[in-house]
């Protein structure tokens, strides 16, 4: 484990044409992160997430991902995300081939992955088309009682890229809150890069608490704020408003790619980034 | 209809009196959140929602815009993750109620939830399954709430995101799918219910000023008429006050920005 800068980090482990989850359910989405790969230009991803939302919208129309693996795509409680679809309904800015489950499914797949077993196994797709679209998705009789189980193949990423609260100085990592697949996402990864809001000398975790051991990760980079629009539980609040104004500003090619360019690209960092939404706020 | 209350407020109260006191219900985002709260905040105060997101027990304030939002996890009995919450609690058979909403539904309660058109070139891609498959599959009985109208109710989906009574008489069960199935739709017209043998939807209530007609004509397949069709009572002032209050207090609150700020970034530890 060391600590890098979000560049450095981005710079050194993630490559182009690699299989890469920035996972997160709603809470601690590592957006930081994602603009950093915008940034740095990354091609050819084969994006993995539970809930692609709005930093996956941005890293399609960016141009950053080939393939998505995913169990549900949206902007939630808002709408569709308008890249996303523009990717799969016209092929811009280039095709997005899917590999699509249920959220149940990935979640086996993550929990296979962890273990570095080859397969996940849930009762799951019942009587569903996504086995018919996903040949990924097959079934297996129970040795046992004969019955007849779905699996899914095991998600190991190249790269999984967290967002959490805490690091302490040896890179011991704590979340809090709603916790998603994270933990399952980590230690399913080649390769384990985490942005935390803050940097301290103790985590002082309660026993239990969801702690990833400094020796599972591999870089450390503090990115305070690295969440937002998404949130940080203790640090901030879901920004609720900027997720509905993205359903514009992402509607059409040229806003987004407007929005892109001032914003993301713009700016060095996250740090700028945030300066520039809350000049904009305050206007 | 009267002009005292809409059909979406109409649906979210029928919706919402359906659920009993003290239910396990997993909730989807958007109107099903939106009806177990109502019910929550009404008559049923000892509802436990459960959150695809793991949160057990929440108790939110103001609706969640998003399926995590921290309200749900703040007001939560237990936050678990996500493996947990599909495998040990929807699969292992805890889920008394799963209410699901859709693009599309079939005279079978099956539904569509992923693409209008051929999947591999759909005029519209739709956000996918995310937990509904399995909600479907597992929770004792599922409820789904749409709007009706010839785009949503289909002759034939696009696509099978989740699985109702599949295809009629006997095909569920033989499916391994260990719950119910879908026992109650509600829409914006009245409720339909499957019948016992067959599993096709039978529209069995309707809501005031809504005719049979109406019914038929919003409906991509020959609409089967209960024997009887009831007329659901309207809102009452209470159902109404609870709902507008519920929806008054999400408005305010999802829209203030909070972007974090220097200051406060290293403020308050989990």
């Amino acid at each position: 484990m060391r600590f890098l800068s979000l560049r450095d980090a981005i710079a050194t482990y993630v490559r182009d044409g690699q299989t890469i989850a920035l996972e997160g359910f709603t809470h601690l989405i590592p957006y930081a992160a994602g603009h950093e790969i915008i940034r740095q230009g990354r091609k050819d991803l084969h994006l993995v997430r539970m809930t692609p939302d709005l930093i996956y919208d941005q890293m399609i129309g960016a141009g950053c991902a080939r393939a998505l693996t995913f169990s549900w795509g949206g902007n939630p409680g808002v709408g569709s995300l308008h890249r996303m679809r523009d990717a799969v309904e016209h092929g811009w800015p280039c095709p997005l081939e899917l590999h699509e489950h249920s959220h149940a499914g990935m979640a086996a797949a993550y929990s296979a992955g962890a273990a570095r077993l080859p397969f996940g196994m849930l009762r799951g797709y019942l009587g569903t088309d996504l086995d018919r679209v996903n040949p990924q998705i097959r079934h297996v009789a129970c040795p046992y009682t004969g019955q007849l189980l779905a699996t899914v193949p095991a998600l190991n990423p190249d790269v999984t890229v967290l967002h959490a609260q805490k690091a302490d100085r040896h890179g011991n990592i704590l979340l809090a809150g709603i916790i998603g697949a994270q933990k399952e996402a980590a230690l399913a990864a080649g390769t384990l890069l985490v942005t935390v809001e803050e940097r301290v000398e103790e985590l002082e975790a309660p026993m239990n608490a969801v702690v990833i051991p400094g020796f599972a990760v591999a870089a450390v980079a503090v990115v305070p704020g690295g969440a937002h629009p998404s949130y940080a539980h203790g640090y901030y609040a879901r920004d609720n408003a900027f997720c509905r104004a993205w359903d514009e500003i992402a509607r059409t090619r040229e806003g987004f790619l407007g929005w892109l360019d001032t914003r993301v690209r713009g700016s060095r960092d996250h740090a700028e980034f945030l300066e520039t939404l809350r000049e904009g706020a305050a206007r | 209809m009267s002009a005292d209350y809409t059909s979406d407020e109409m649906m979210t109260i029928a919706a919402a009196r359906s659920l009993r006191d003290g239910a396990v219900c997993f909730v989807g985002i958007g109107l099903p959140s939106a009806v177990a709260n109502l019910a929550r905040l009404t008559h049923a105060p000892d509802i436990v929602l459960v959150y695809e997101s793991g949160t057990i027990g929440s108790r939110p304030a103001v609706l969640p815009l998003s399926i995590g939002d921290g309200e749900l996890a703040v007001t939560a009995t237990a936050v678990v993750s996500l493996p947990e919450i599909f495998a040990y609690w929807l699969q292992a058979g805890r889920i008394d109620v799963g209410f699901l909403g859709a693009a599309q539904i079939d005279r079978f309660g099956n539904l569509n939830s992923t693409v209008i058109g051929p999947y591999g070139h759909p005029s519209t891609r739709l956000p996918g399954a995310g937990g509904a498959p399995e909600i479907a599959a597992h929770a004792r009985e599922t409820y789904v709430v749409l709007k009706q109208n010839p785009r949503t109710f289909v002759q034939a989906l696009d696509f099978r995101t989740s699985a109702g009574f599949m295809e009629g008489a006997g095909s569920r069960a033989a499916s391994g799918a260990p719950g119910a199935g879908p026992t109650q739709v509600i829409t914006d017209l009245g409720i339909l219910r499957p019948h016992p043998e067959t599993r096709e939807l039978e529209f069995r209530e309707r809501y005031q000023g809504v005719t049979l007609e109406q019914a038929r004509a919003a409906t991509g397949w020959p609409l089967a008429l209960a024997d009887r069709v009831d007329l659901v009572a309207p809102p009452t002032a209470a159902e109404l006050a609870a709902l507008r209050e519920l929806h008054a207090r999400t408005r305010a609150a999802h829209s203030r920005p909070v972007l974090p700020c220097p200051q406060t970034t290293s403020g308050g530890a989990p």
